[in-house]
């Protein structure tokens, strides 16, 4: 009886995204719900690294997001202390071949023109950033900047310290909308939310959320596996990764891609992603998968080879046509807000989100440009203007290809 | 009130491992917790940050918790791994890694 059935602001979705939503909105004074289906990081916050790279982020509006998030991060570990194991370790992308690593390097001059610290490092400097190193790479790129978070003991800890209140193993079933087309709460299996404004931070389910809300935003999961190692001393001291990461997390293609990224842990075990292959909801284990990226981490740290790995875990990173997230006001849905579609870096990205959504819930001057990042920047999917008009236009078919 | 008489349990006969020097016994079948348990031994490892004493928590291969260093190969899983005849098993203190 004693349940509030009023809030400020909605935000469903209780993983790394949602969490920093609901910590810089109470920041704000709002009073802020946060209702999840399953547990805290129980989607995809639970089964990634909890990378917070620049380093992987070409000139351009995520590579904006990214630097103003690790600047968040910062300020967030120093307030939130040890328990989200918070290492601003640096990153390190090693070339194999001559022509790689030119290609690295004119990246990163473009990052450094971007604002990002990166330094070149010649391939006989490489030992002594990573003394386990393979012999015979071409040369790196040291990226100070790049740090590290346990991602689901984070989005815990920035939820226990916004004071939101939080409901688990809640499902919104539908975004509520009043007969003027605002938003006006969220109906649940377990009764119904009010608010004047809900935050779509449903991760890969996004997408899901928009529809029960009546809007589409084109958001699709792409599978990615990570390694667990034994627990080991401290032998690897950045985030290693092969120069290739940036292509494959890039790219458009659907099949299987192994680029390895390579990283101790507080806790000992290193982990050793990224696979990315679209192939749905799919939860199956792919051994091929697994396979390639012990091979890669190999390839990067022969000591690896006599190193035994105890377990492998996968999640969906949620992605969007354009490899960018859909965060800001949805004008289609007056009172709707979108965060998600970060794809494989929305842990890194959650606190520069989290501050812009609470900026536009407050409708104070965003510290970014949302354009980029606009959610109803993709045209209607050929199914729902079907559905709407009987048959879908030709520019609405070209978009589906 | 013995186990393998309320099963009807007809093991083999008994063998020998070791743990931290001292000889055990061990029935076939067994896994490595298994024996240890049987011996009284409930703990056989320290954590890595802590140095506290752990044994079998979910007893199914799940949690890691009973990593224990078994004829010199560190991180086993004590209640997976079978127990073999003259197995060298060791308290497992940390990563179970030297350096």
């Amino acid at each position: 009886m004693s349940e509030p059935l009023t809030c400020d602001v909605v935000v469903v979705g209780a993983g790394m995204v949602g969490a920093a939503c609901a910590l810089y909105a109470a920041r704000e004074g709002l009073a802020v719900t946060v209702v999840d289906r399953g547990p805290v990081a129980g989607g995809t916050t639970g089964a990634g690294e909890g990378n917070l790279l620049v380093s992987d982020k070409a000139p351009g509006p995520e590579l904006e997001l990214a630097l103003l998030s690790n600047r968040l991060w910062a300020e967030v570990a120093q307030d939130l202390g040890k328990p989200v194991e918070y290492e601003a370790k640096g990153g390190l992308v090693v070339a194999g071949t001559p022509e790689t690593a030119s290609g690295l390097r004119e990246f990163a001059a473009a990052q450094r023109a971007a604002g990002v610290t990166a330094e070149p490092v010649p391939a006989d400097r490489l030992r002594d950033l990573e003394p386990h190193l393979a012999p015979g790479l071409a040369g790196g790129v040291h990226y100070p900047q790049d740090a590290q978070v346990m991602p689901a003991l984070a989005a815990a800890h920035l939820l226990r310290a916004s004071g939101a209140r939080l409901l688990t193993g809640r499902e919104a079933t539908r975004v509520l909308r009043a007969p003027d087309g605002a938003v006006c709460g969220v109906r649940t299996d377990r009764g119904d939310l009010h608010a004047p404004a809900v935050v779509n931070a449903a991760g890969t389910w996004g997408g899901e959320l928009a529809a029960r809300a009546g809007v589409s935003l084109p958001v699709l999961p792409r599978r990615g596996f990570v390694l667990v190692t034994e627990p080991l001393p401290p032998r690897i001291r950045h985030k290693v990764y092969a120069a290739d990461y940036v292509a494959d997390v890039a790219s458009d293609s659907a099949a299987l891609q192994t680029s390895p990224v390579v990283e101790g842990t507080t806790a000992g075990p290193v982990l050793i992603g990224a696979s990315r292959e679209r192939v749905g909801f799919d939860r199956s284990l792919s051994l091929p998968a697994v396979r390639a990226l012990a091979a890669g981490a190999t390839r990067l740290f022969p000591f690896l080879a006599g190193v035994r790995a105890m377990r492998t875990y996968m999640g969906f990173r949620p992605y969007l046509p354009d490899h960018l997230p859909a965060i800001g006001p949805d004008p289609r849905a007056p009172g709707l807000y979108h965060a998600c579609g970060h794809e494989g870096a929305g842990i890194g990205l959650a606190t520069g989100t989290g501050l812009l959504i609470a900026q536009s819930l407050t409708g104070r001057t965003a510290a970014l440009d949302l354009t980029p990042f606009r959610p109803d920047r993709f045209p209607p999917r050929a199914a729902d203007l079907t559905r709407r008009t009987g048959a879908p236009s030709a520019e609405a078919e070209e978009a589906e290809q | 009130m013995n186990p393998l008489e309320r099963a009807g349990a007809r093991p083999g006969p008994a063998f020998t491992v070791t743990f931290d020097g001292r000889r055990i016994e061990a029935l076939p079948g067994r896994t490595v917790a298994a024996v240890l348990w049987a011996a009284g031994i409930t703990a056989w490892r320290s954590t890595r940050g802590g140095g506290r004493p752990r044994g079998v928590f979910c007893g199914i291969g799940v949690c890691f918790d009973c990593l224990v260093t078994v004829n010199g190969r560190p991180n086993q899983r004590a209640c997976l791994v079978p127990a073999r005849p003259g197995d060298v098993i060791r308290t497992q203190e940390g990563t179970g890694h030297a350096d």
